[in-house]
């Protein structure tokens, strides 16, 4: 049942939730409606009044676009976290526990560093998806530029394809250099 | 092994259950939202219920070509996916030749890389060979990462298939025709249905390449970015996005049921090339 939870989010339509998102996050909707329930509206109005990450609502700064990405990638999180975490073996948690060690130190020293391959293979979807993306920081964002955004702009308004294709050269590098390191970490043997 | 797996504790479960909260609310959300009866903004709470959204969705010929097309491009685009897709697959797992892992690499790429740079890549490729946009590019751009499930779900079937079924077919004086119909396919079927029905939800959603590969015409997911970013009909949409989670929900509950039971299947596949290879050997003796 559980993993239907996740997985039926994951698979549900991407615009939708960005479109559910909209809806939560207008001056309007619900989001607003709760702070203002629980009288913490000034809470809200200080933090979007931080200079970068503010703005005028939610749906135009940048603490609604980290709503949004954290809420559409974290499935891709959750399943190899999950898968990793199911690989750990029960009887080094038991051995660890017959030690004296406490839920929260078996945490630290067993169970995280053995699940840490499938983190990194989760932040690789996360971290690509999320830098390739055009479409949630211009529908949930301020008008500052993502690099995807960037890249969008060239090849339709402006027609210059050959710039469009020069900026996408910077997230293949990155994700390049980032797929480097998570080998190193022993990430892909987690997928 | 499980059954001896302590209970979760409570603070374990609270935390679990917020965070499918998280995951499932705004979802739901979107349906109380179908049957709002504000026109013109997100207002929470709903000042009232109605069903009139449901009808004037129903009459809008703009959604209906939308959906059409969305249907006709995800269907080519998996039946293309489940070709080439199963085809790669047995290569890769079947044998070993010079390059093989570049190929592996080489078909999850389109995943892997952000969908931008496939959707620029594949434009410019179009742009070079003066290919005029068209359905057709639409349902090419789609194809390429449908393969990509397909292959996973196929390969993964076919490590877990034992070779020795396929010898014994051979040797038993099957043709390669045969010895796939009778058992590679028995074998692998259901992978390959929980492939395609991932391949087809995946291609009725794809939103960012479909951006750069299509011509004029709207696919259900361009029709919905066009009312995120111009509004026309606020509840139409409402009602549009309602219904796409409703359909999506379905090919999700058959696609894990049918992995669950082929996981029964493949379990009784191993135990029969087992008793295949001790026959063998007291034949042998």
């Amino acid at each position: 049942m559980f993993y239907l939870g996740v997985m039926l989010p994951l698979w549900s339509s991407y615009l939708v939730k960005v479109y559910a998102w909209k809806l939560i996050l207008a001056k309007e909707g619900i989001f607003n409606w709760v702070f203002e329930q629980l009288h913490l509206t000034p809470v809200l109005d200080a933090v979007l009044s931080i200079p970068v990450i503010g703005g005028n609502s939610l749906s135009v700064s940048y603490v609604g676009t980290f709503l949004v990405f954290t809420y559409v990638w974290l499935p891709y999180m959750i399943l190899p976290i999950q898968a990793s975490i199911e690989r750990v073996p029960a009887n080094l948690i038991d051995a660890s526990a017959d030690l004296g060690a406490s839920p929260l130190k078996t945490f630290r020293h067993v169970i995280f560093p053995l699940a840490l391959p499938g983190i990194v293979a989760g932040s690789i979807f996360t971290f690509s998806l999320t830098l390739g993306d055009y479409i949630i920081p211009q529908i949930v964002g301020s008008s500052r530029l993502f690099i995807g955004q960037a890249v969008y702009a060239q090849q339709g308004t402006a027609g210059n394809i050959p710039l469009a294709a020069a900026f996408t050269v910077v997230p293949i590098v990155i994700m390049g250099i980032y797929l480097w390191g998570a080998r190193k970490m022993g990430a892909f043997d987690a997928l | 092994m499980r059954s001896d797996a302590p209970r979760a504790s409570l603070p374990l479960k609270l935390a679990a259950g917020a965070g499918l909260a998280f995951l499932l609310l705004p979802l739901l959300l979107i349906f109380v939202y179908a049957f709002t009866t504000e026109e013109k903004s997100f207002q929470w709470p709903p000042p009232g219920l109605t069903l009139k959204w449901f009808a004037v969705a129903w009459g809008r010929p703009d959604v209906w070509a939308a959906i059409t097309l969305s249907v006709q491009v995800a269907a080519i685009s998996t039946l293309i996916a489940l070709i080439l897709g199963t085809l790669c697959a047995a290569a890769v797992s079947g044998s070993k030749f010079f390059g093989r892992e570049v190929i592996s690499l080489l078909v999850i790429l389109p995943i892997a890389l952000p969908g931008i740079v496939t959707g620029i890549a594949l434009r410019s490729a179009f742009n070079l060979f003066e290919i005029p946009f068209s359905f057709w590019t639409i349902v090419l751009g789609h194809a390429t990462f449908c393969i990509v499930v397909v292959y996973n779900n196929a390969v993964a079937r076919f490590r877990r298939t034992s070779g020795s079924l396929i010898e014994a077919s051979m040797d038993l004086g099957a043709d390669g025709f045969q010895t796939f119909r009778h058992v590679i396919l028995p074998n692998i079927g259901t992978a390959l249905l929980a492939g395609g029905m991932l391949a087809f939800a995946l291609s009725f959603d794809e939103v960012i390449v479909t951006t750069f590969t299509a011509g004029q015409q709207q696919t259900l997911p361009l029709w919905m970015l066009e009312e995120l970013i111009r509004p026309r009909q606020r509840p139409v949409t409402n009602v549009v996005a309602m219904v796409v989670v409703l359909v999506t929900f379905l090919p999700i509950l058959g696609a894990f049921y049918l992995t669950r039971d082929g996981d029964q299947i493949e379990g009784t596949g191993v135990g029969v090339s087992h008793t295949h290879r001790i026959s063998f050997r007291e034949q042998n003796q």
